[in-house]
């Protein structure tokens, strides 16, 4: 595992050889294309940012001309469909929890008399935000709703109730879902998530495949170090990788119209986490006996990479264990950077704080990795 | 180093997989510019033996050197000066043939590289197929190209596994026209092989079964050491005849050989007391044979096979 020792000539050696393999084998470039043009076509296409229709129970429990202008007002803005008029919340509550409907807006009882009062009657919304791109544009528009919706009917002596604060306290409760993510993040979180997946497999592969053809033996038996061929094939790759960010980021920026800044520091990050991922892989394919082991690995990682680094599930939302699974894995920090460059224009000092943790991740991982690299055939 | 010291020289030498053992106390000893022939049927344990000699397998325990290092501690050293021919093609197929040299004398850190792998191309005949896939040659260019691989650092000691092994017969003479040639520049070489006519054309060898070292020396010694008596017969219904000698008292093999048929013993006295009433049908005709080594080496494996059981 010494530096001493360590060969130019050797490491060069594994570097053209896996270049050239890596041209040949014609599943590794559908990978490194087909990969992200999939994913990217799956997840930023498919979904829809801005949805409008959608199914909404109202339980009115007042039959002022307040409540009824007020549910005509969201119908009218084009984002709820109000299916359902109920008169129990329990009804209403059982749609919600079987998703029939995406919201659910509760009247109570006297609304109209509190806010003629000027008691700022309260207004329920509850809303399913288990999918929050899905909901938080229809949010946005339902706290505009409240400035001017009632605006017709206070008129003569009530115009002083007109809002500047709206009459009525609007009182939003996103289930399931605390933080509500915005669409911004699907696409460049999706580029970890296509790093973390192909570069694993494709390394998860490397040594496995040598031990599958027999042309361990050969390589064993030349005065090659471990070092040299961990490093000398994941090189290589490193390549892939950008070749893949690249095709992302195009597509985020022409596509998706995601906003650009700070790509240069980006690229920078992306090194660390691809060079992370494919030690797991160098890592997995010492551990594997043959390549179905390797690829059963890489899903093992894989999994938990998508579930708890915040790319599914908002990362504050899951519970304490998780998240600190979530602090061990690159994909987490990742997300954090790519999230924080990109959308927010973050600079080096806030990047540092994520760009160790994945550095210390692929040194673990690589000596671990090294350690289990056989020199012999026993 | 010594100059005198033998290339391989090994005592006790054991390996086991998974409680199996297959090699048992190997000693073996290879002079420099030898050709040493290691003879035994497959699973004897010749590439396992082949493979702790070049520090690719770790004994279980034994000692020994391989030129003056030791197999266990300096396997660097070992695998920097030895050449290792692998039973089984173990180059890349989708690279070409001089992609894969280029490799081989970059692993060996050749500074005249190019020169190097020019010249191996040449030697080969191969510099207008360089750009051939490895993949796509048939096997005794595999074998050729894979023997100019391990020899492109210019080893003391080539170690070759096998490497006539499903190769037709007129590449397999050529073949060992160029291990002719390269031992005659000094090189030491190990050829392990299952083909008994290859043999005789070793200067010494040792013969394995079932990973015990059964006979080694000159192929003359081996088959002195053997004591083998063999008579040939000619004649009718040799098939017959050579179900009624198998059961005789002395007579330890019965082999034909296309028209004929070798009848061996190492009890000389008790064997001609058992055919004896053959020799006098006129239906067959007798004479004396020089035993051979394939003779021996089936002699050596039943009596392993009887003393195993
Ligand atoms: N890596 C291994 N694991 C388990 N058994 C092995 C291994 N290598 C060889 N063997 C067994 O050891 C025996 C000797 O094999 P080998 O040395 O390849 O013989 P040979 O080269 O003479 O044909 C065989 O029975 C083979 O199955
Ligand atoms: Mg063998």
């Amino acid at each position: 595992m010494s530096l001493r020792g360590f060969s130019w000539s050797r490491f060069i050696a594994m570097v053209v050889k896996e270049f050239i393999q890596m041209r040949r084998d014609r599943l590794t470039f559908a990978m490194m294309v087909g990969i992200p043009l999939i994913q990217l076509t799956l997840f930023g296409f498919a979904i829809n940012s801005d949805p409008k229709h959608l199914p909404t129970a109202v339980v009115t429990a007042d039959h002022s001309v307040f409540a009824r202008s007020f549910v005509a007002g969201l119908a009218h803005s084009g984002y709820f469909e109000i299916v359902q008029d109920l008169e129990t919340e329990s009804e209403a509550r059982r749609m919600l929890d079987t998703g029939e409907v995406q919201f659910v807006v509760t009247v109570p009882v006297d609304f109209g008399r509190k806010l003629l009062r000027g008691e700022r009657p309260v207004l329920l919304v509850e809303a399913d935000a288990t999918d929050p791109s899905a909901t938080s544009n229809a949010i946005t528009a339902l706290v505009t709703l409240g400035q001017t919706v009632l605006n017709r009917d206070l008129t003569g002596t009530l115009v002083a109730l007109q809002p500047r604060q709206p009459p009525y306290e609007l009182r939003i409760h996103r289930n399931y879902n605390p933080e509500g993510l915005t669409h911004y993040n699907i696409v460049p979180g999706l580029m970890g998530v296509i790093l973390t997946m192909t570069m694993i497999m494709m390394t998860g592969l490397a040594i496995t495949r040598e031990r599958e053809r027999g042309t361990m033996e050969n390589l064993l038996a030349t005065p090659v170090r471990p070092l040299e061929v961990t490093i000398g094939k994941i090189v290589p790759y490193i390549l892939v990788g950008y070749i893949q960010v690249s095709l992302i980021l195009l597509a985020a920026w022409a596509i998706f119209e995601v906003p650009m800044q700070g790509v240069a520091l980006l690229l920078l990050c992306v090194l660390a986490f691809v060079a992370a991922n494919l030690s797991v892989g160098i890592m997995f394919s010492t551990l594997a006996k043959n390549q179905m082991q390797a690829m059963q690995m890489t899903f093992f990682f894989f999994l938990p990479s998508i579930l708890l680094s915040g790319f599914m599930f908002p990362f504050r939302g899951m519970p304490q264990w998780a998240q600190a699974i979530g602090e061990i894995l690159p994909l987490t920090h990742f997300l954090r950077l790519v999230r924080g460059i990109l959308l927010k224009g973050n600079g080096v000092a806030e990047a540092l704080p994520h760009l160790w943790p994945i550095a210390l991740f692929m040194l673990v991982v690589m000596c671990v990795g090294l350690k289990r690299y056989r020199k012999t055939l026993d | 180093m010594n100059d005198d010291a033998f290339v391989i020289d090994v005592a006790g030498v054991n390996k086991s997989f998974n409680g199996k053992r297959v090699v048992r106390d190997l000693d073996m000893q290879v002079r420099r510019g030898e050709i040493y022939g290691f003879l035994g049927p497959n699973g004897s344990g010749k590439t396992t033996s082949i493979r702790m000699l070049c520090g690719l397998l770790t004994p279980d325990s034994g000692r020994g050197t391989c030129l003056g290092y030791d197999i266990i501690r300096e396997t660097a050293e070992i695998k920097r000066r030895v050449g290792y021919m692998t039973q089984r093609f173990s180059l890349y197929e989708d690279l070409s043939i001089q992609e894969n040299l280029d490799f081989m004398a970059r692993m060996y850190g050749m500074p005249n590289r190019r020169q190097v792998v020019t010249d191996a191309l040449q030697r080969l005949g191969l510099t207008d197929r360089r750009r051939q896939l490895a993949g796509t040659l048939s096997g005794g260019w595999k074998q050729r190209m894979a023997l100019a691989a391990c020899m492109l650092h210019a080893p003391q000691l080539l170690l070759l596994d096998e490497p006539t092994a499903g190769v037709d017969p007129k590449a397999r003479r050529d073949f060992w026209s160029e291990i002719y040639t390269l031992a005659a520049t000094g090189i030491s070489v190990l050829v392990s092989t299952h083909y008994m006519d290859e043999a005789e054309r070793c200067h010494r060898l040792a013969y394995i079964a079932d990973g015990r070292l059964l006979a080694r020396g000159t192929p003359q010694q081996v088959l002195e050491a053997a004591g083998l008596t063999t008579w040939s017969v000619e004649g009718e219904g040799l098939q017959q005849l050579a179900a009624q000698l198998r059961d005789l008292p002395g007579v330890e093999q019965v082999v034909p050989f296309g028209a004929t048929l070798h009848v061996s013993g190492t009890d000389a006295a008790l064997l001609a007391q058992s055919i004896a009433p053959y020799q006098a049908s006129a239906d067959y005709r007798w004479s004396a044979a020089r035993p051979g080594l394939e003779d021996v080496f089936i002699q050596l494996m039943e009596h392993a096979q009887d003393n195993g059981a």
